[in-house]
């Protein structure tokens, strides 16, 4: 089995190199599930998060094991750097029977409840009132667990969004929203259809929240206002909501090369890839060129070993397919 | 024994779980100080607190997303869709989000919760507010379905729903919340899944659900006296369909009436009459006739109302004339 992905506090050199790894497991895992839509063993749809590791990486490492991820259909990273294993992630999206969900699931609906990872949800928004509820739970049971709810800038335009943050912010719930703001609403530029400027952060006021708005490709910046807000949340604070600004290098999905944008802000946005970015900072800190490589070697012979566990994995049989529509385990319907 | 209301039950079947149990919760719109908009949560505010018993603002999608989340958390949420009309602005966490997750995640997740709404006609409030929306909710995988027809199943049928660890969609008839009844006094829990014969013929078999179970009983009364002996079962619960019994009492008698009050298209009863054909066809004596709503949108007049939705009159004239042709 693969090694996971989580990371210690990024508050030391050895942290920070944790968090380094923890970037790039993200970054070369998206690269290979691409590799492998390119060979046909990943089918269906699939939309990845290179460019915008630092974002997962960064608030999973403010996070606690009990604490809460709610992810979206761009969810391969939230997912891995919860640290759920690369190889049943992988055959997920190969429709293996060794995949996180037995492939019931698929690249769009990661979840492993053991780690956290409460689901990713693919319609627009539909997760930020289960965050809430998630959070409702921890309130009333009297628990310190923080949900943190990750969603896109296209988010901020359907009801959902408004009517989780409301009631967040009236039953002050422990909740953080995290909007990953990569500039692009699937093929539509944000901007073009968004009232405000900050599609998330300006909308924080209606809330009675603070306008946040935080570098999403600098996974330092990132942990640390993760590290404020969750800490708020535990404290009995409320809800936060925070804007990430970021990019995606790709399409909006898999059958998306993503041409719609000017090749110059593409070529900005790559020159701030927070991955490269990062490393120089390490190297800056004192961390040696040895160091990075053995991490950089590690990180890619897991995603060899994901890879090779992956394909091995079996097809999944009948026997799942009609099981656990109920909590019994069955499906049956009538008697 | 007492004498109980059908809303009365609402609130009796909820308290009596309440006790019971910590980690039930109970949220949505007016429920609490208000005592519910129908009057069917009256005294659990008082009873368990506001933290139990939440006042919502008027967001379906918050509240049903909210008791999911707390269901795959440890809670037993019971969330109150005031009107079900309501529930087109919150179908998405029903069929894509609660439905679905426990399957979708290969059984990582359970969803032990229920959401109750006022279902059905009969009360003048026009299209928006009188839609009965029952089949909406049989067709999707992954939703249990109960209609209650009387106060005793109420209390019964929601311990049931509150106890049973999957997603419970649960239709109170508004047109009922007034009908009266003898209850026994104590713990009432009954069985999901489980029809009840309410009356035993030996020429037609009645099938109904809801608010049409009382016009079924008072038409196989009238048809009794034309000579029409009529067995009424009472479906109770959409999902789990029980039928054992639903196929035992229309292989009895060899005809089949559905009583439905939703529009005609995708009604439970076209389902029911698709097992029937399939499964008891040489059984059968006559046609299977369904008794509905025509396809059209509920008006709001009471004259035209009461022209759409299955009249005593209506089951009578059809029944009769369809055994005696």
């Amino acid at each position: 089995m693969s090694t996971t992905t989580t990371v210690p506090n990024p508050t030391d050199l050895e942290g920070k190199l944790n968090l380094y790894r923890s970037q790039l497991a993200l970054r070369l895992f998206e690269q290979r599930a691409y590799d492998l839509f390119l060979e046909n063993l990943v089918k269906g749809t699939s939309h990845l998060s290179l460019g915008q590791e630092a974002i997962a990486a960064g608030f999973a490492a403010a996070m606690r094991p009990t604490d809460w991820t709610f992810a979206t259909y761009r969810g391969h990273a939230h997912t891995l750097a919860r640290g759920v294993p690369m190889t049943p992630v992988l055959a997920e999206l190969l429709g293996r029977s060794n995949g996180l969900m037995a492939g019931k699931g698929g690249s769009m609906h990661l979840t492993s409840v053991e780690h956290g990872v409460m689901g990713s949800y693919a319609i627009i928004g539909a997760h930020l009132p289960i965050a809430c509820g998630a959070a409702w739970s921890a309130q009333y049971r009297g628990t310190d667990q923080v949900a943190v709810c990750f969603f896109g800038d296209g988010s901020v335009n359907i009801g959902a969004f408004h009517e989780a943050l409301n009631f967040a912010a009236i039953w002050k719930l422990p909740v953080v929203f995290v909007c990953e703001n990569n500039l692009w609403m699937e093929y539509t530029r944000t901007s073009e259809v968004t009232a405000v400027a900050n599609p998330a952060a300006d909308r924080a006021s209606a809330y009675g929240l603070e306008s946040i708005i935080v570098d999403g490709n600098d996974a330092d910046a990132v942990y640390e206002i993760a590290a404020a807000a969750i800490a708020r949340a535990r404290e009995g604070g409320g809800p936060s909501l925070i804007e990430a600004t970021t990019y995606r290098h790709g399409g909006h999905s898999r059958a998306d090369p993503g041409k719609y944008r000017p090749d110059a802000e593409v070529a900005e946005w790559l020159a701030k890839d927070p991955i490269p970015r990062y490393r120089a900072r390490l190297l800056e800190k004192g961390a040696t060129e040895e160091q990075l490589r053995e991490i950089e070697e590690l990180v890619a012979a897991d995603v060899d070993l994901a890879t090779e566990e992956a394909k091995a994995g079996g097809v999944p049989g009948e026997d799942l397919l009609m099981k656990d529509v109920w909590a019994d385990g069955g499906s049956s319907w009538r008697n | 024994m007492a004498q109980l209301t059908f809303r009365e039950a609402i609130a009796r079947g909820i308290a009596q779980e309440m006790r019971r149990d910590e980690s039930i919760v109970f949220l949505g719109e007016d429920i609490g100080a208000a005592g519910g908009v129908f009057k069917g949560t009256v005294g659990l505010l008082e009873e368990f607190g506001g933290v139990r018993v939440r006042d919502t603002p008027i967001s379906e999608q918050a509240i049903l997303g909210a008791a999911m989340g707390a269901a795959m958390t440890g809670l037993k949420p019971i969330a109150e869709i005031m009107f079900a009309d309501f529930f087109a602005v919150c179908w998405d966490i029903v069929v894509n989000e609660i439905a679905k997750s426990r399957y979708m995640t290969n059984g990582q997740m359970t969803f032990p919760l229920v959401i109750r709404s006022g279902n059905g006609g009969g009360l003048r409030f026009g299209a928006q507010h009188s839609q009965s929306v029952e089949n909406w909710a049989m067709m999707v995988p992954g939703l249990k379905v109960v209609v209650p027809s009387n106060a005793l199943d109420v209390i019964g049928l929601m311990a049931a729903a509150i106890r049973d660890p999957d997603p419970v969609i649960f239709l109170e008839a508004k047109v009922l919340y007034s009908s009266k009844m003898d209850v026994p006094d104590g713990e009432i829990v009954d069985t999901l899944g489980s029809a009840k014969v309410l009356r035993q013929g030996s020429d037609a078999t009645l099938v109904a659900l809801g608010a049409m179970v009382p016009k079924a009983i008072a038409a196989a009364d009238e048809l009794a006296e034309m000579g029409i002996d009529c067995t009424v079962v009472d479906v109770r619960s959409l999902v789990p369909l029980d039928t054992t019994t639903l196929l035992r009492e229309i292989s009895a008698t060899g005809r089949l009436f559905t009583v439905e009050e939703n529009p005609r298209l995708c009604g439970w009863g076209g389902e029911l009459a698709s097992i029937v054909s399939e499964e008891i066809f040489y059984d059968l004596d006559g046609p299977i006739v369904r008794i509905t709503t025509p396809h059209i949108p509920l008006p709001a007049a009471d004259a035209l109302e009461d022209m759409a939705i299955p009249s005593i009159e209506r089951i009578v004239t059809t029944v009769s004339k369809s055994m005696n042709s």
